[in-house]
């Protein structure tokens, strides 16, 4: 049976650097949907095996108050991931991200380990997910692939810095740079019905940028998006809730194509739009969206 | 566990604590020494958390020096452990849940 977590509401997820305790404490005072503890590029390559005690005790004795907890494990090409696994499924992770991943066989890799690391700290098998993140052009490529590889992967995020750096350019805050793997990251995800993260917004000063780029990426379909700081956290839970107005309108295409369905009407209008079959669907997903982010009061 | 070589774990920023172990003759038990923002409040507490940390890595001797800066019991118990793992030159196959916890 699949995993019920898997299509949990994951708008925000903020990144938390594992070698500071003062960082990992205490974040759920900011109501993200997820954090992700990170194990990989924050710390220091001296630090990874004091990250992974600081993570250990920090899963199994800090009550994050139902905010999922992802851990950022360090690249296969490294020495410690492994080891990171280990210590993941010991504290008690709810989702592994896994870092460049650029063909299934990644996935499979750290599935295995996940599998023996299971049966060895007593977790209920394929209770843990997995997450692939996207940072080069070969994983772009890959990224359907990736995204069927594995019945734990709830879905994909796409990371702009690595990624732009191996596509010879820079971010530029327009996003052109990364219009490509964006398209091609939410088509992927959309086929094999997993969920899509967009990369960070590094600029702290520019909120206005940060808000039209959330905007944007609400608009290609993305599910959430990688957050660095707490003041990010209110901006996309805001683009991202649907509004008292979107509420309303598609509790009336829902309830106008389940009565008109019965009495044999395919085409008609809600509120002046033309409406039919085909908007069913988003219809119901405004509603699931309102559901989880805790501001639907009707009874659909 | 011996302490093997002297070894350093954590840092000074608020919220963590450094800890430093060195290796003691044997039969000498734990010498403790102790520097805290809060050590009027809660240097027993620390003690305590410290000592039962060596107890559960079966540590007999060795000399311990932490400079707490507001840590939390489970940084205390991260950065003593790390410590003691780093003398002894282990980074994996860490027993997680054993006497790590």
């Amino acid at each position: 049976m699949s995993n019920p977590n898997k299509k949990r509401l994951r708008r925000s997820m903020m990144f938390l650097n594992c070698q500071k305790p003062g960082l990992i404490k205490d974040p759920y005072i900011y109501k993200p949907d997820s954090i992700m503890l990170d194990l990989e590029d924050a710390v220091a390559e001296s630090e990874k095996d004091a990250a992974r005690y600081s993570l250990f005790h920090a899963l199994k004795e800090i009550d994050y108050r139902g905010v999922e907890r992802v851990v950022r494990i360090n690249g296969l090409d490294t020495p410690h991931w492994q080891e990171d696994v280990r210590v993941c499924m010991a504290g008690g992770a709810d989702v592994i991200r896994i870092p460049k991943v650029e063909t299934p066989h990644d996935i499979h890799t750290v599935e295995r380990a996940l599998a023996l690391a299971e049966t060895e700290f007593g977790i209920e098998p394929g209770r843990t997910l997995l997450m692939a993140a996207i940072e080069s052009c070969t994983g772009v490529m890959n990224v359907y692939d990736i995204c069927r590889s594995s019945d734990r992967l709830i879905g994909i995020a796409l990371s702009g810095g690595d990624y732009t750096k191996d596509l010879q350019t820079t971010i530029s805050g327009t996003g052109v740079e990364l219009n490509g793997a964006r398209q091609q990251l939410i088509i992927a995800a959309r086929a094999a019905k997993v969920q899509c993260f967009d990369t960070v917004y590094t600029n702290l000063d520019d909120m206005d940028g940060f808000r039209k780029e959330v905007e944007m990426i609400k608009m290609m379909g993305f599910d959430g998006k990688s957050i660095i700081n707490p003041r990010q956290i209110p901006v996309v839970h805001e683009v991202f809730t649907p509004t008292r107005k979107e509420i309303i309108f598609s509790e009336k295409v829902v309830r106008e194509i389940d009565e008109k369905k019965a009495l044999g009407i395919g085409v008609f209008t809600v509120d002046g739009k033309m409406i039919d079959i085909a908007f069913y669907d988003g219809a119901k997903r405004v509603i699931e969206l309102a559901k989880a982010s805790g501001v639907y009061k009707g009874d659909l | 566990m011996k302490i093997r070589k002297p070894a350093m774990a954590g840092t000074l920023e608020s919220s963590d604590c450094m800890v430093t172990v060195e290796p003691a003759v044997k039969g000498s038990g734990i010498d403790f020494e102790l520097e805290s923002v809060v050590i009027h409040q809660f240097g027993q507490a620390i003690k305590r958390v410290v000592l039962e940390t060596l107890d559960r890595l079966d540590v007999e001797d060795a000399s311990i020096r932490i400079v707490d800066k507001g840590a939390l019991d489970c940084t205390i118990k991260a950065r003593v452990e790390c410590a003691v793992y780093r003398s002894n030159s282990q980074t994996s196959q860490l027993p997680w849940g054993g006497a790590i916890q």
